[in-house]
């Protein structure tokens, strides 16, 4: 589903990722852990095609499309989702027109007409219990005045209304009490097919107790210098990053 | 991060104005220029009283000796007043009973700008009044709002049919002297509209007025004037659009509204004159002078506009709050892009015991514009218990626009509270990024944006008029169609 090859990236001529490879497919779940400055956000923004950072090699494969030349938005059309670290107020706009709008990009991407309003209405109500969010927050402006366990829930709920096939988690886990985090994750497995699959990026083994992943990648400096199974994460929880630092 | 902020800024600019045609339709114009002898011959044209004609000369004779004024944070170059036609009137049939009577072309340009007559008499329930240049060419629903008492007419016609009403309130809240252009208008305004609200009537339907621009040339001169008798409502729309052309045009409105005890008018407008072109040639010049008199005890004005157009605007909607206990509302969505420049706002005169006034604006700035809020708040002496609350947020896309706030406020006693907040922000690229990342393309983000921004004030528009608005925003600042 998605292949990166050699993947070096900057941002006003700093290097930040310095040729990763890595390959996921359908139905499996990565995780990329790694200390503070590693890259991982960075690698994030670039998989979702944020153009404040610049690409200088290497090639990413989204099934079988060289994503590097699209935009943001068909990226995410194509089935990227990014459920961001900070997720950025819009004032006066309701969740559900930002939804609706995005939903109808996507079928406008597909050759489909715009979802008929008893349906999206049925979607919503659907997609608003997978993740146990509250009726009244999707009347309220996208993210504004929201607590972070709020935020992060909005972000989920989105991921269930646009059914992503690579879904990426930027720390989701950041900022999240324990029943909170119980509720993101919940929604995560909720929404796992064998057909699709997903990037969860974390500084810490917690979230990985409730998303078990079947890769565990270590990113240092750019570079991933470690993979292995759920083990490792409990071996870093355990011994920090130092040790991989050597 | 600059470069996807020029990409935006490009694409917004390159948006061309969507109504710029030019209809074909016979039109009868008098000769350029302007003195006592045209205003005598626009008087005999209109069939007027003497007493219009009287009072059209006093107010020529005092425009005559004024200056035209500069405290605005305007440039532009002055108008010609002598290159100026004074009058034009579609040649039309003298009567019309039904819309087949009506010129193919008119009826084709209402369509452009997707404003069927027949259909809104019947889907919307609203009452139009179409103003195609000076002359009122089409009026329905005159039976529903006969039978109530109600008076929705044009100027002209309500000059003919109740010209005791006219003698009584005309220039009863803008004197012929207020000001430059308002005294312009009074000498040699061609049409507009009337609303008269009897007692204890409320309005069923909403009024509306279609306004266009049509003849090369020819300034327009509007007067409208609406008067709510004791413990009456109504709501009154005014929109307008009007065709492309080179030559700067001369718009200088007049709006009077007049609240008696317990009454409440409601006055929404959306303005969509050209605005010149993307190097800030041609379009509108917006002059107006629009203001409300709360006359009676417990009475409410209401303003709400959406400003999209015109090259130049210099419009203050304004309430003088004479009647205790009365309201007071100002919404406002001013969007400036390329190189047009708005000095818009309000004024609130607080006259009465426990006023009330509410000032919300939003403007945004695009390209190379310049955006002004300039309001004035007053509590006099008497106004002892007065409120104000005011709050001004702009909205900048891109480095090269501006915008201004001056709020002036003079408060006389030491009851009334006076309150001004005021916000300047700028679409962020993290903002665009997160909607792009959810499947929006940056047009669309900007648009839901600026939307989300000025929604207070959307949400305020009567629902038809809601959703033409967020259809302008939406035009205004896209990239290309399709």
């Amino acid at each position: 589903m998605l292949k990166i090859k050699n993947l070096k990236a900057n941002i006003e001529g700093k290097e930040i990722l310095r040729g990763i490879n890595l390959e996921i497919k359908p139905g499996e779940v990565h995780a990329i852990m790694g200390p503070n400055g590693s890259g991982k956000s960075t690698l994030a923004s670039v998989l979702a095609g944020r153009d404040i950072f610049e690409v200088t090699e290497g090639t990413v494969e989204f099934n079988g499309k060289n994503i590097l030349d699209m935009s943001p938005e068909d990226r995410s059309c194509e089935g990227i989702f990014l459920a961001f670290q900070y997720p950025v107020e819009i004032p006066g706009v309701s969740i559900t027109n930002f939804i609706k709008a995005a939903v109808n990009s996507h079928r406008k991407y597909r050759g489909l007409d715009p979802m008929p309003p008893a349906e999206f209405l049925k979607l919503m109500k659907e997609k608003k219990a997978l993740v146990e969010i509250e009726s009244k927050l999707t009347n309220r402006s996208v993210n504004t005045g929201f607590s972070g366990g709020e935020k992060k829930k909005n972000e989920i709920f989105q991921m269930a209304m646009l059914e992503p096939k690579l879904a990426i988690l930027d720390e989701t886990d950041s900022g999240l009490d324990i029943d909170a985090l119980r509720i993101v994750a919940n929604g995560v497995n909720a929404l796992k097919t064998k057909d699709n699959a997903s990037l969860v990026i974390t500084h810490y083994q917690r979230l990985l107790d409730y998303i078990v992943p079947d890769f565990v990648h270590v990113l240092y400096n750019g570079r991933i210098v470690r993979s292995g199974g759920k083990g490792l994460a409990l071996e870093l929880e355990e011994k920090g990053y130092d040790w991989i630092k050597e | 991060m600059a470069k996807k902020e020029d990409k935006i800024i490009n694409e917004l600019k390159d948006k061309e104005y969507e109504f710029g045609f030019v209809s074909d339709i016979d039109t009868e114009i008098i000769p350029k220029g302007l003195n006592e002898d045209v205003i005598r011959l626009i008087s005999k044209k209109k069939e007027e009283p003497e007493f219009m004609l009287e009072y059209r000369l006093k107010a020529f004779r005092h425009w005559q000796k004024m200056e035209e004024p500069d405290w605005a944070h305007l440039n532009y170059k002055k108008p010609e007043f002598q290159e100026i036609s004074y009058y034009a009137a579609p040649k039309q049939k003298p009567k019309l009973n039904n819309l087949d009577e009506v010129d193919p072309e008119l009826l084709k340009t209402f369509d452009k700008l997707g404003i069927p007559l027949e259909e809104q008499k019947i889907l919307s329930g609203v009452a139009v009044d179409a103003v195609i240049d000076s002359v009122s060419v089409h009026t329905s629903f005159k039976e529903t709002l006969n039978e109530r008492g109600i008076i929705f007419s044009s100027f002209s016609e309500a000059v003919k049919n109740h010209p005791e009403l006219i003698k009584k309130y005309l220039s009863s809240v803008v004197p012929y002297n207020d000001n430059y252009y308002a005294a312009l208008n009074s000498a040699v305004f061609s049409d507009g509209s009337f609303v008269y609200i009897p007692k204890g009537v409320k309005c069923p339907v909403e009024l509306s007025t279609y306004f266009r621009i049509n003849a090369a040339n020819t300034g327009q001169f509007e007067r409208t004037l609406i008067i709510a008798d004791e413990g009456s409502y109504v709501s009154y729309l005014e929109g307008c659009t009007a065709p492309q052309r080179d030559e700067n045009q001369l718009h200088a409105a007049v709006v009077e509204i007049i609240t008696h005890e317990n009454a409440e008018v409601k006055y929404s407008t959306v303005q969509n004159w050209y605005p010149g072109d993307a190097e800030g040639k041609g379009g509108i010049y917006n002059f107006v002078t629009k203001r409300g008199i709360c006359k009676g005890n417990n009475s409410k004005i209401s303003w709400t506009q959406v400003e999209t157009g015109s090259a130049v605007t210099w419009k203050y909607p304004s309430t003088i709050l004479k009647g205790d206990n009365s309201i007071a509302e100002f919404y406002s969505v001013a969007v400036t892009n390329n190189h047009q420049q708005a000095d818009t706002g309000t004024k609130m005169i607080h006259l009465g015991k426990n006023t009330k006034s509410t000032i919300i604006s939003k403007g945004i700035s695009i390209g190379q514009s310049q955006n002004s809020y300039r309001g004035l708040v007053r509590v006099s002496k008497n106004a002892v218990n007065s409120r104000n609350f005011s709050q001004c947020d702009s909205l900048l896309i891109g480095d090269k626009c501006g915008a201004h706030t001056f709020p002036y406020i003079d408060v006389n006693n030491t009851s009334s509270i006076v309150e001004h907040e005021a916000t300047t922000s700028k679409i962020a690229e993290d903002q665009i990024f997160y909607c792009n990342q959810r499947g929006l393309s940056t047009e669309d983000s900007v648009s839901l944006i600026v939307n989300g921004f000025a929604k207070e004030v959307l949400n305020k528009l009567p629902m038809e008029f809601a959703v033409e608005a967020q259809k302008l925003l939406a035009i205004t600042l896209e990239g290309s169609v399709g």
